[in-house]
């Protein structure tokens, strides 16, 4: 296992982590602040060479790990967007009809046999590569990273395609015939659960499900992701987002939300959350009318309150 | 395997342990998943206990709703084998069945049945009757002996014909996937170029068109007391439909909401309704639709209603809780699916129609109302699903409402 990774590892790609703590400190030199349990099934799928499978709530940070993994390791990231009706056209390979149109045109003009037009128009020169085909081609830095995003999007006709994918690494072209990769690529897909995905496609992976941060790692995330924010600002930020977490809205913010309305509110040269200030940008943490009915006025002013007061009786950060 | 010390033979055996302690308590762990974690323990490596939990967490669970059992399972396991060894003999189960029944106890109840298999007490339906008596499972006996008389081989017949006639009043849409069609309106170049080069000569212009497929069906079926007389029937219809198409869901509530939709696939109906029977606490029992709408709106409709889902509401409106908050939660409900059709077995007799506050708080928020009067058999209620949409809609039902008020 060390050797292929030593010489899949290219003199100018890092070599991948070789335990757990390397993981984490590689995804926090990308500011990805990873709780250790991530990093363990990271660092589980990038030596088995195993898919990484991720599920949680939007907005958790499930597609930026595929993004840090490709940057961290000098990879190329390869994106699949999933949306329902997917199909082998768009995802793994199309013919280009046009040109081979063209092609079998001049070849009348020619005058060439039957058996040459066809093996020269369904050859490589015509293959349009999607995404899932891409993955498997060699790359010079290593195999790249291939991000399967919002698998749940997708029909179940997609998620059995992907099955033999995803175990062999390989594809088959029915013109030229199987394609298979040389070294696997890295996958992650990610999911938001609007369905159930099925579970022959989950027990080839690595799973993993992506929570919300506790206060302290969410504060950790901030300080990387929106460095300009006062610390106080920040603190109260955090403080508030966590609370509204604890309330039973329909759509809880997520970590993007709570980035979003800090850079937001550094915008508008908000020093000191206030009442009028969550009034006004409210929008930008809560997704639902409902909800932002319920929070805003006075249950925003009174969360408030309470961070503040919770804040101030915390002994302070150095 | 490569050669390695005895310990690590008595790791795999371990882990072989803990895999069938694991599938005992109701998680999906085969034989590949045991060898799997006995790779991927050795890729961590075992410095730490957090490392080791992690690892074989990421092998061996797959929902979040699985993260309990294996969380606990874990503890138990690997923490102190002496309690294992305590729990593999006769005396905890017992003592662990006298524990009050909340959800964490249930959980470990499920385990240490896991641990310590008791053949015993699940063997035959009688010894089962009397287990339950004896911990007062009154209400589920009930709807096993009452409402579950076997399925006989005709109605089962009979069943399959209904569905198979069914027809609900919703237009299958069209997907984003095409197939071969010599009339559709694209061309399909692929098939064209191939057909082009088997003949030779002419290029003949294969087209395709898109391909319709049903939208997802959630039920929503009322099982509370003033419906129970139709349960047997309305459970025989969800199990159908069930079998018969892709993506149904069923939920059914009185008190609060179960999801019933994995113990419907068992192809068994009898089988299935026994396991529904198990599962579901409150039946027959009074009706919170609105509190159950909450439950289905925030913990399911997500997931269940993400791609155009048409639901299909069963209730007779009767709400023990007078139709608080259950505008809101139908209004909401209503939004995120496709089409809202609410099923209504009007009671008893021709003519009578309850004009209960939730009913009245609901019947805005529904895209089509079909009540139906002396529902008797799956047949009749196939019928009246199929039938088209009729003049009795929502808002001629709200005047009679309003008028009679």
């Amino acid at each position: 296992m060390l050797q292929t990774g030593s010489l899949m590892a290219n003199a100018k790609t890092p070599a991948l982590p070789v335990a757990v703590d390397d993981t984490l400190t590689m995804l926090g030199s990308a500011d990805y602040v990873a709780d250790r349990s991530l990093a363990t099934a990271v660092h589980l799928a990038l030596h088995l060479k195993r898919p990484l499978f991720l599920e949680g709530e939007a907005g958790v940070g499930k597609t930026e790990i595929a993004k840090v993994l490709a940057s961290a390791l000098k990879r190329k990231l390869i994106r699949l967007q999933c949306y329902e009706g997917l199909d082998v056209a768009s995802a793994v390979y199309e013919w280009d009809y046009a040109r081979q149109m063209i092609e079998i045109r001049l070849a009348e003009a020619a005058d060439e046999g039957r058996s040459e037009i066809e093996s020269a128009i369904f050859s490589e020169r015509f293959l349009i590569k999607r995404p899932l085909l891409q993955a498997l081609e060699p790359e010079i830095g290593g195999a790249p990273v291939l991000l399967i995003d919002e698998l749940d999007r997708t029909d179940e006709p997609f998620e059995a395609y992907l099955l033999e994918l995803l175990s062999d690494f390989q594809v088959t072209i029915p013109e030229i015939g199987t394609i298979a990769a040389e070294h696997p690529p890295i996958v992650v897909i990610t999911s938001n659960r609007t369905r159930e995905i099925h579970d022959a496609l989950k027990r080839r992976c690595f799973y993993y499900w992506v929570d919300y941060p506790n206060a302290e790692r969410e504060l950790e995330i901030l300080k990387r992701k929106a460095p300009g924010a006062a610390p106080e600002l920040s603190r109260t930020v955090v403080g508030f987002v966590q609370k509204l977490r604890k309330m039973d809205l329909f759509k809880l913010p997520g970590i993007a939300e709570t980035i979003d309305w800090t850079e937001a509110l550094m915008q508008l040269d908000v020093l000191e959350l206030s009442p009028n200030a969550i009034n006004d940008t409210l929008g930008v943490l809560l997704k639902y009318q409902d909800d932002i009915a319920r929070v805003q006025g006075s249950e925003a002013a009174r969360l408030l309150d309470q961070v503040k007061a919770e804040i101030a009786a915390a002994p302070r950060e150095a | 395997m490569a050669p390695e010390p005895q310990q690590d033979g008595r790791l795999v055996a371990n882990l072989m342990h803990f895999a069938r302690t694991l599938r005992a308590a109701g998680l999906p762990v085969g034989p590949g998943k045991v060898i799997d974690a006995v790779v991927a323990v050795r890729a961590v490596g075992i410095t730490n206990r957090a490392d080791f939990y992690w690892t074989l967490h990421a092998v061996f669970v797959n929902r979040p709703d699985q993260r309990p059992l294996f969380d606990q399972a874990f503890h138990v396991f690997w923490r102190n084998p002496e309690l294992l060894k305590k729990m593999m003999s006769l005396i905890l189960p017992e003592m662990s069945l006298d524990q009050p029944e909340d959800e964490k106890n249930e959980m470990l109840r499920r385990l240490a049945e896991a641990l310590h298999p008791n053949p015993e007490s699940r063997e035959t339906g009688e010894t089962e009757l009397e287990f339950d008596a004896a911990m007062t499972f009154s209400d589920r006996e009930q709807l096993q002996t009452m409402d579950f008389e076997k399925m006989s081989l005709d109605e089962l017949a009979k069943a399959k014909a209904a569905i198979a006639r069914l027809k609900l009043p919703v237009l299958d849409r069209p997907t984003r996937r095409f197939a071969p069609d010599p009339r559709g309106a694209r061309a399909d170049l692929r098939a064209t170029l191939r057909a082009a080069l088997r003949s030779g000569g002419i290029i003949e212009l294969k087209r395709k068109s898109r391909k319709l497929r049903p939208p997802p069906l959630v039920v929503l079926c009322d099982i509370s007391g003033s419906m129970s007389r139709y349960s047997r029937m309305f459970l025989h219809f969800m199990h159908a439909i069930t079998n018969d198409r892709d993506r149904v869901f069923t939920f059914v509530f009185g008190t609060r909401l179960t999801n019933i939709t994995r113990y419907l696939r068992f192809r068994d109906v009898d089988f299935a309704l026994d396991k529904v029977a198990e599962v579901v606490a409150d039946w027959s029992g009074g009706t919170r639709i609105g509190h159950c709408l909450v439950d289905f709106n925030l913990l399911w409709s997500r997931r269940v209603l993400g791609q155009g889902a048409v639901v299909l509401l069963i209730t007779d409106g009767l709400d023990r809780d007078v139709g608080i908050g259950l505008a809101h939660e139908m209004d909401r409900l209503h939004r995120s699916c496709r089409r809202l059709i609410w099923l209504n077995p009007l009671l008893r007799y021709e003519g009578f129609e309850p004009k209960s506050l939730g009913m009245r708080a609901m019947l805005p928020h529904v895209d089509e109302f079909r009540p139906v009067h002396n529902l008797e058999s799956l047949e009749s209620l196939v019928a009246v699903m199929s039938a088209p949409q009729s003049r009795l809609t929502a808002a001629p039902m709200l005047q009679i409402g309003a008028q009679a008020a």
